[in-house]
């Protein structure tokens, strides 16, 4: 038996690429509804904390409130688009339209599909954060060059988050499945890593625990890029994120060669 | 490793005839698979030699589409060996896969894209595009039937349009082995033969094809040589003709139930060997003019036609439902 037992290290090839691509000309068709919800959300999103709650915060950390949440939405806003994209989508087409196993009738393994769904994840993560900060800048809240390096940051918290997601679907059994996936790990995230309020409100041990999870890590590089300063301990912080991300695909790479090759 | 390039695409099955000679187009040794203390693929030993159009019957839970997915790598392989082309699977996976079209027992056709979209996007994943692929795809959508559908949405095409656009689908590649397993499942008689007649052509071409199916007269049909597998081993393998003659006597006559019980108190006199197939009787023998000739002098209605594959199917595998 053990001759075909995967490697433990997935080996994605460079054909990954024309998965990406697929994927991508299927967003191509949806493309309008889709930009719509990238441009739209943030928009809502900035007007509504940001005005609203603004008005009783004032000031955080030296910054208007509206420039603090537009920083923390935009991780936030990648993590949730990567994982629905790695969660929905990809189960969608791992289990109910068998597009992963058409493709295995032809060079490609598996390595390479999954690896291709979490760039792609990334991708999507990417573009939802652009759009973010094109809102962001167009209302005047971001005015420093430095924001744009918060983008290929953006992007690997996306392939990370992506992948995480990757795993979730490689044991779901059905959509409902992803529901403790959001509730157990991206909502707690979303809460504690500094997106809405500063982490430094929190008790000691909800920061340590914040800490122990990606999402928090990506805030403390992107937001002083976006409000014009540099990130202390980037290297820790892209560490984590990228530690996490590595895990999660060779996890998410086995899992799914479990389930589909047997 | 190198994806066919745009000359092979266009010199369709050339390289089949090339490769064919003294190396099997498929070979598979000592070959078994074990779930949960069950083998379901009990060391089965099969050489398919290049060009030649091969059968896997049995009934279901027989171990065909065990044996096929070890075949194309979804399937560890428990014991023996797979060699496809002269290459090892799976440690050739690739490059095996790059020289195969598969044909899958159920749909995984892209529904978000039109019939041209998925060829397209199929042929990427093997590394083609330009114009020899252009020109593929139109050949593709004339093979199939399909040129006014071309931008047709998968959702709107009718079963049998399906598969001819899978079956094209496969062949993008221009491969030297095609795989099918089941594929005219489900198809009305139209559909099936159109379907014959592309597999018929791909066989003239020189290109080796695999087919598993539960229709015994399009085994009969379509194959230079079927094996018979039943509990994860093959029990018999031969050109269809040869395993008529060698496993059931070349003549058969049927009468129902009732007029059988009224038939001759002891059949064990009659030169035939009778079974009793849920509320008819069929009698095997190799003198039907004798068995006639009682039959009719009782006056008992009844039918002959000559053997067939399935009386060979039922005799070998049993007569037992198998789920």
């Amino acid at each position: 038996m053990s001759r075909t037992r995967p490697p433990l290290l997935p080996r994605p090839s460079l054909r990954f690429v024309p998965v990406w691509r697929r994927n991508l000309r299927v967003w191509r068709k949806l493309m309008m509804p889709s930009l719509l919800g990238n441009f739209g959300e943030p928009i809502l999103y900035l007007l509504a904390f940001g005005y609203g709650f603004g008005q009783l915060v004032g000031e955080l950390d030296g910054m208007s409130y509206m420039v603090f949440i537009a920083s923390g939405i935009i991780c936030s806003s990648a993590m949730f688009t990567a994982s629905f994209e790695g969660m929905y989508s990809a189960y969608t087409r791992m289990a109910e339209q068998n597009t992963w196993l058409a493709m295995l009738g032809t060079p490609l393994t598996l390595d390479d599909i999954v690896f291709a769904e979490a760039v792609w994840a990334a991708s999507k993560g990417l573009l939802s954060a652009t759009a973010i900060l094109v809102v962001a800048s167009m209302l005047g809240l971001v005015t420093d060059a430095r924001a744009l390096l918060a983008l290929p940051v953006v992007f690997l918290a996306a392939f990370t988050f992506g992948s995480l997601a990757l795993v979730i679907t490689a044991v779901a059994r059905s959509y409902d499945f992803f529901l403790y996936y959001f509730t157990l790990a991206v909502t707690p995230m979303l809460l504690l890593s500094g997106v809405f309020f500063p982490l430094q409100e929190m008790p000691e041990w909800v920061q340590w625990l914040a800490l122990a999870l990606p999402l928090a890590h990506v805030v403390e590089i992107v937001r002083p890029l976006m409000t014009g300063s540099w990130p202390t301990q980037i290297v820790l912080h892209l560490a984590v994120i990228a530690s996490y991300g590595a895990i999660a695909l060779v996890l998410a790479t086995a899992l799914i060669h479990r389930r589909l090759i047997r | 490793m190198t994806p066919p390039t745009a000359s092979a695409l266009a010199d369709d099955t050339g390289a089949a005839a090339i490769a064919g000679g003294a190396r099997p187009a498929i070979h598979l040794q000592g070959l078994r698979k074990v779930y949960n203390g069950t083998p379901a693929v009990d060391r089965i030993d099969l050489e398919i030699p290049a060009g030649e159009f091969f059968g896997l019957l049995g009934p279901n839970g027989a171990g065909k589409t065990t044996t096929l997915r070890m075949l194309l790598g979804l399937t560890p392989i428990g014991a023996g060996s797979v060699r496809v082309l002269g290459m090892d699977m799976p440690k050739q996976e690739r490059e095996i896969r790059a020289r195969l079209g598969v044909v899958p027992q159920f749909d995984t056709l892209d529904p978000d894209f039109t019939v041209e979209e998925n060829l397209l996007t199929y042929a990427s994943y093997f590394g083609l595009s330009g114009p020899a692929l252009t020109r593929r795809i139109e050949e593709l959508l004339e093979l199939a039937n399909l040129q006014t559908r071309r931008r047709a949405r998968i959702d709107t095409l009718s079963g049998g349009m399906k598969r001819r656009l899978t079956l094209a689908r496969a062949l993008i590649n221009g491969p030297e082995v095609v795989i099918l397993d089941e594929p005219t499942t489900g198809l009305d008689p139209q559909a099936r033969h159109h379907l014959w007649r592309q597999l018929r052509r791909l066989r003239e071409r020189g290109v080796t094809l695999v087919l598993t199916t539960h229709y015994m007269e399009e085994a009969e049909e379509l194959c230079d040589r079927v094996a018979i597998i039943d509990a994860g081993r093959i029990v018999a393998c031969d050109s269809p003709q040869a395993l008529i003659a060698a496993h059931v006597e070349p003549w058969v006559i049927s009468l129902s139930a009732a007029s059988a019980h009224r038939f001759i108190a002891d059949p064990a006199t009659l030169p035939a060997r009778m079974l009793e197939i849920a509320d008819s009787w069929l009698i095997y023998t190799a003198d039907p003019v004798a068995v006639r000739a009682e039959l009719e002098s009782a006056g008992l209605p009844h039918s002959t036609r000559a053997a067939n594959l399935e009386d060979v199917f039922l005799r070998l595998t049993g007569h037992d439902l198998r789920e």
